[in-house]
Formats: structure tokens, C-alpha cells, sequence
């Protein structure tokens, strides 16, 4: 091993220490937010929930119907009552925790992998790629989220992959933009030039160096989307484009308690504060964690 | 600066077109044979064969996309719907009328509502107010627009009777919808204004201000604010989509006669003709919109104006 390979090492240690540090300050201030905190507690159990939802409440309770015990009101028996078919609405909330957090997930995870990788692509690569992409992109974000999302689950047909897709699609040119602009400024800098310098072959650089520092905003973006696209996948259930009847989906829910919910209006309720609930645990989540980031962006 | 503006309407055309091909596209992967939904099960093979032959149905991909742009653009002949068997054209024009009407209603509600109670937010920080308003804004952010819709709709029309749940013949009717739809991001509009807010009364030349006697009032609304808007502009600017999306299920609650219910209707019942004009048409309106207030971006911002006058 020559020279130059440990005056980059050495460069990059002190950068992992500096790196060290901030990760140190950042869990701290992380701590100090309530909401944040809030948040995070809420999502875990959420994850809890959606990974034990069978162990909490059997399948069979969240599809086999029963029009004798149809829309009662909760009780011991059933705490969140029955629905219109007569299935335990306390086993199709639990359920449907699980289908949310999927899709959302899902989503999320398409969102970051492709988005990242054309968004550190174009900032790192430049050039007539950065323009075709960036000009790509901007034509499908002109096209607005839930139409698309529409146009393409009605394409497609409906089901829960084809949803994924379908938002993971309207959301991925938000998050291309947002990593290029994360990786864009890292691309000049001196360190990369030694890097190359040194030999590190373009992936490398990518990997090692770039995309760790470039990871913050792209966190808080990430919490935040899921939040919207949790929402997003129960409007477009709830318009009947989403997930299909049976599974417990709560915009699902939602659109079948309609015609009765002046009478039973327990059905839209409940259902609807699960949504909220996670939607705002995302929310929070991702504000705190934004705010720990970089106090100076503080709400 | 006559130039500059031209130049951004000229360059709205390479971006309608590419929409259109987008959404084309899409359609493109949608199964079934047009011709066979048209002329019915019944219809044999080769009358099918004979329609597709006609209508230039087996021609290749760029040819029906250039023929149907062209007939779009020159004769307003978006094609023939599966349901109506009647153009296309008539049920989209007559149902946008109410579709902007919502839009613009529930986007202008959410901005004389959001941004004075952001500035008052900014302005009497950690007020009770203030906290309140801060759980509020951030509690109407997380709410799904249809389950709102549902409980006001229980609450106000069902219950109390002060207003129709659906139809949109009357003013009346366009004001759930427009709660619905503006509550939300009045929310988000209260947040942004309130930060920047917040950020620009940090700044010296505030300060500078004060100092030199100016009265308070003159103060947040000539200094503090037009700086602060900037950015609140451009959150208002991105809403306008989402607000076109979360119009959508919104009429389709409410059912109210627009573009939105008419987009789901024709997904549910595969009339692909209606639904890919009338989204082409909403992502272009979109788009249009978001020049203007781009556009309207520039002449607020002197520096920007300056820039773009020399162009």
C-alpha cells in the first residue's frame, strides 16, 4: 500500500469521528423532542401490532361474516362492535395495521431505492443524463400524486402490488430530486477528489462516502412521504381503487361504513383515529427528526 | 421580462405533450380490446377486426399517440367515450366548471385562513393561541380528507341539517367540500407562514426597524411578510396539485358533479377514452398553474424580476 492510500484513510477517519460526534448530538436533541418521541413510540407499536396481528386477533374473525351479530355496538365481546357483515371490527383495525404499514413500507422503500439511485446518478454523473432525468421528472411531477396513482392502479387493476407501485411511482421523482440535491453539493468536494485520486473506483464513492453524508434530509423526507402515503392508499381505497374487499384496509373500512353511518357511527370513527393515529406518528416523527438534524430548520 | 413570460408559455408545450405521452402510456397497459368493448360480446371476430381496422386501432403506438394529440389539439376530439357512446368533450368541459370551482374555493379558503392565523402565530409565539393553533394545523395534516368529509357530513348535513350533502347546484353545497379540501392544508399553509414568519422577525433589518420607531402594524405587514411569503408562495404553489388529487375523493364523497367523480367513474367502468383526457386535462391545468404563480413568483421578487429583465 502506497502514500497516498493512508493520507485518505486518515481523512476519512477524522471525518467518522466528526461524523461520530454529530450522531451523538443528533440521538440527543432527538430525545429532547416530545412529539418526536411520541411519534416514535407510537410507530414501534404499530410495528409491534401489525407484526403480531394474528396472535392479537385471528384471521377468521377479520372475514367470516355473521348477519346474525351485524352492526352491534361495542362491547365485551366485540370492543370495536361488528360491521355491516357481521365481522369483529377489533380484528379488521389489527389486520388492516398491517396492510397500512406494508404499503406504506413498500412504498418507501421503492421510493428510496430507485429515486435514490437515479438521484445520486444525475448529481454525480451531470451532463445530458442529468437532463434527460431531471426533465422526466419533472413532467411526471406535473402530473398530480392521486391522479397518477390512479391512472396507473386503474391500468394495472387493483390489488395491493399494483397500489405499491402505483404510489411508489407518483412519490419517486420527489425523492430523485431531493437526493441529487443532497448529493449535488458533496460531488465537488476535495474529498472526492481525493478519493478518485486515490484510486476508489466510482461506486465506492458513492457508497462510502457520499451517501452517508448525504442521508439526513433524505430521512426526514422518508418518515414524512410515509405518512402521505399511508393516506394515500386509504383514499384511493376508500374510492374502491385500492386494496380489495375482504381484506381490512381502513379507507376500506371507511367506504363501507358509509350508508349506515348515521347509526352507527362507531364505524367511521374508529377506523378513522387508527389512520390519523399513524399518520400522525409518521408526522411527528419525521419533524423531530428534522429538527434534530438541524435545529437552525426548527418549526 | 414579455420575453421571459412568452418564453415559459411556449415551453408549457413540450411539457403537455410529454404528460400526454406519460399518460398514454399508462393506458396503453390497460387490457381489454377497445373495439370489442365498443361493438359488445356479441359483435363476431372479423366485425372487431374490421372496427380496429378502421379506426386505425392495429396502427403502431406513435401513430395512434400523434393521431390522437393532433385531433386533441385541432378539432377538440378526444375520442368517443366507452360509456356514453358520445364524445368525450362535452361531459369533460361540463363538468370542469365545478371542479375549479372547489379547487379555487377550498385553495383560497385554506390561504386567508392559514397565512393571518400563521402570522398571528409567529407574532404571539408560545401564546395559548399559538399552541393550539400549532396542534391543530398538525392534527389536520394527518386527518384522511374523506373520513373529515364523512364526519362533517354526519355532524352538519345529517344531523343538523344546515347543509346538503350532496348535488352541487347550490353555493350551499360547495361548503363542506371546501372545508374539507381547505382545512388541510390551511393547516400546512399556518405552518410554513409561520416559520418563515418566525425566521424573518429574527432578522436585523427588522430589528433596524423598530429601532427606528416604525409602528408594529407597518412592520409584520410591509417588511416581515412580503419576505416571508416567498417560500409560502411556493408551498402554496406545490398544494395545488395535491388539492387536484384530494379533489377528486372529495367530489366523490360529497357527489358532486366534476372531473373528479367523472375520473373515477369512468376507472370503475373502464372507460379509458374519458379518463385519459380529463387527467391530460387536469395535469395540464395543473401545470398552468403553477407558471402563474411562478410568474406571479417573479414580479413579487424584486431580485428574481431583476434577473429575468435582462432575458
Amino acid at each position: 500500500m502506497g502514500k497516498k492510500d493512508s493520507t485518505y484513510e486518515a481523512y476519512a477517519k477524522e471525518r467518522r469521528e466528526n461524523r461520530r460526534k454529530s450522531r451523538r448530538d443528533f440521538f440527543h436533541r432527538l430525545a429532547k423532542n416530545k412529539g418526536a418521541v411520541v411519534g416514535m413510540v407510537m410507530i414501534i407499536i404499530l410495528i409491534l401490532v401489525a407484526i403480531f396481528a394474528d396472535v392479537i386477533a385471528p384471521w377468521d374473525s377479520v372475514v367470516k361474516q355473521n348477519a346474525l351479530i351485524r352492526l352491534q355496538a361495542p362491547s365485551a365481546e366485540h370492543w370495536f362492535g361488528t360491521d355491516t357483515y357481521g365481522r369483529d371490527v377489533f380484528a379488521r383495525v389489527i389486520h388492516g395495521s398491517r396492510i397500512s404499514l406494508l404499503i406504506g413500507v413498500g412504498s418507501a422503500a421503492f421510493c428510496l431505492i430507485v429515486g435514490g439511485f437515479f438521484g445520486a446518478a444525475t448529481a454525480y454523473f451531470g451532463g445530458r443524463f442529468d437532463d434527460i432525468v431531471m426533465r422526466f421528472m419533472d413532467m411526471v411531477m406535473a402530473i398530480p400524486a392521486t391522479l397518477l396513482a390512479l391512472s396507473i392502479v386503474a391500468a394495472l387493476g387493483t390489488n395491493m402490488v399494483n397500489l405499491v407501485l402505483a404510489i411508489s411511482i407518483s412519490y419517486t421523482p420527489r425523492f430523485v430530486r431531493l437526493v441529487r440535491s443532497a448529493v449535488l453539493p458533496q460531488v465537488g468536494m476535495d474529498y472526492v477528489e481525493a478519493a478518485k485520486a486515490a484510486g476508489s473506483g466510482n461506486l465506492r464513492i458513492i457508497f462510502k462516502d457520499i451517501i452517508p453524508n448525504a442521508i439526513g434530509p433524505i430521512i426526514v423526507e422518508t418518515t414524512q412521504s410515509l405518512s402521505n402515503m399511508i393516506l394515500e392508499a386509504s383514499g384511493l381505497s376508500y374510492i374502491g381503487m385500492g386494496v380489495q374487499p375482504p381484506n381490512p384496509e381502513w379507507g376500506a373500512m371507511l367506504s363501507e361504513a358509509r350508508e349506515v353511518m348515521r347509526t352507527y357511527p362507531y364505524l367511521i370513527t374508529i377506523p378513522g383515529i387508527f389512520i390519523i393515529i399513524t399518520a400522525l406518528s409518521f408526522n411527528l416523527f419525521g419533524d423531530g427528526l428534522r429538527d434534530a438534524i438541524d435545529p437552525r430548520l426548527k418549526t | 421580462m414579455l420575453k421571459y413570460v412568452g418564453k415559459r408559455f411556449l415551453a408549457l408545450i413540450p411539457i403537455a405533450l410529454g404528460i400526454a405521452l406519460i399518460i398514454f402510456s399508462i393506458m396503453e397497459l390497460t387490457p381489454g380490446d377497445p373495439a370489442r368493448l365498443i361493438l359488445g360480446p356479441d359483435a363476431t371476430a372479423e366485425a372487431v377486426e374490421q372496427y380496429r381496422e378502421e379506426k386505425g386501432l392495429n396502427d403502431p403506438f406513435f401513430t395512434r399517440f400523434f393521431n390522437y394529440v393532433y385531433n386533441a389539439v385541432t378539432k377538440l376530439d378526444f375520442g368517443v367515450s366507452y360509456r356514453t357512446q358520445k364524445p368525450v368533450y362535452n361531459e369533460i368541459f361540463s363538468r370542469l366548471p365545478t371542479s375549479l370551482k372547489l379547487a379555487m374555493v377550498s385553495m383560497a379558503f385554506a390561504v386567508l385562513i392559514g397565512i393571518p392565523l400563521g402570522v398571528y402565530s409567529a407574532m404571539h409565539q408560545y401564546s395559548f393561541l399559538d399552541q393550539i393553533l400549532r396542534v391543530v394545523s398538525m392534527f389536520f395534516i394527518a386527518v384522511p380528507p374523506f373520513w373529515y368529509a364523512m364526519i362533517l357530513m354526519l355532524i352538519f348535513a345529517l344531523n343538523l341539517h344546515w347543509l346538503p350533502t350532496s348535488g352541487s347546484s347550490k353555493w350551499s353545497c360547495f361548503v363542506l367540500p371546501m372545508l374539507t379540501l381547505g382545512m388541510p392544508y390551511g393547516g400546512k399553509f399556518l405552518r410554513i407562514t409561520r416559520s418563515t414568519m418566525l425566521e424573518v422577525i429574527r432578522q436585523d433589518y427588522i430589528t433596524t426597524a423598530k429601532a427606528k420607531g416604525v409602528p408594529q402594524r407597518v412592520i409584520t405587514r410591509k417588511h416581515a411578510l412580503k419576505n416571508a411569503l416567498l417560500p409560502v408562495i411556493t408551498t402554496v404553489a406545490t398544494s395545488f396539485g395535491g388539492l387536484l388529487g384530494g379533489a377528486i375523493i372529495t367530489e366523490s364523497v360529497f357527489n358532486m358533479n366534476g372531473l373528479g367523480s367523472l375520473i373515477v367513474l369512468s376507472i370503475k367502468l373502464k372507460d379509458t377514452p374519458t379518463v385519459m383526457a380529463a387527467v391530460i386535462l387536469l395535469a395540464i391545468i395543473f401545470s398552468l398553474l403553477m407558471l402563474i404563480v411562478d410568474l406571479v413568483y417573479a414580479f413579487i421578487d424584486p431580485r428574481i424580476k431583476a434577473k429575468y429583465a435582462k432575458t
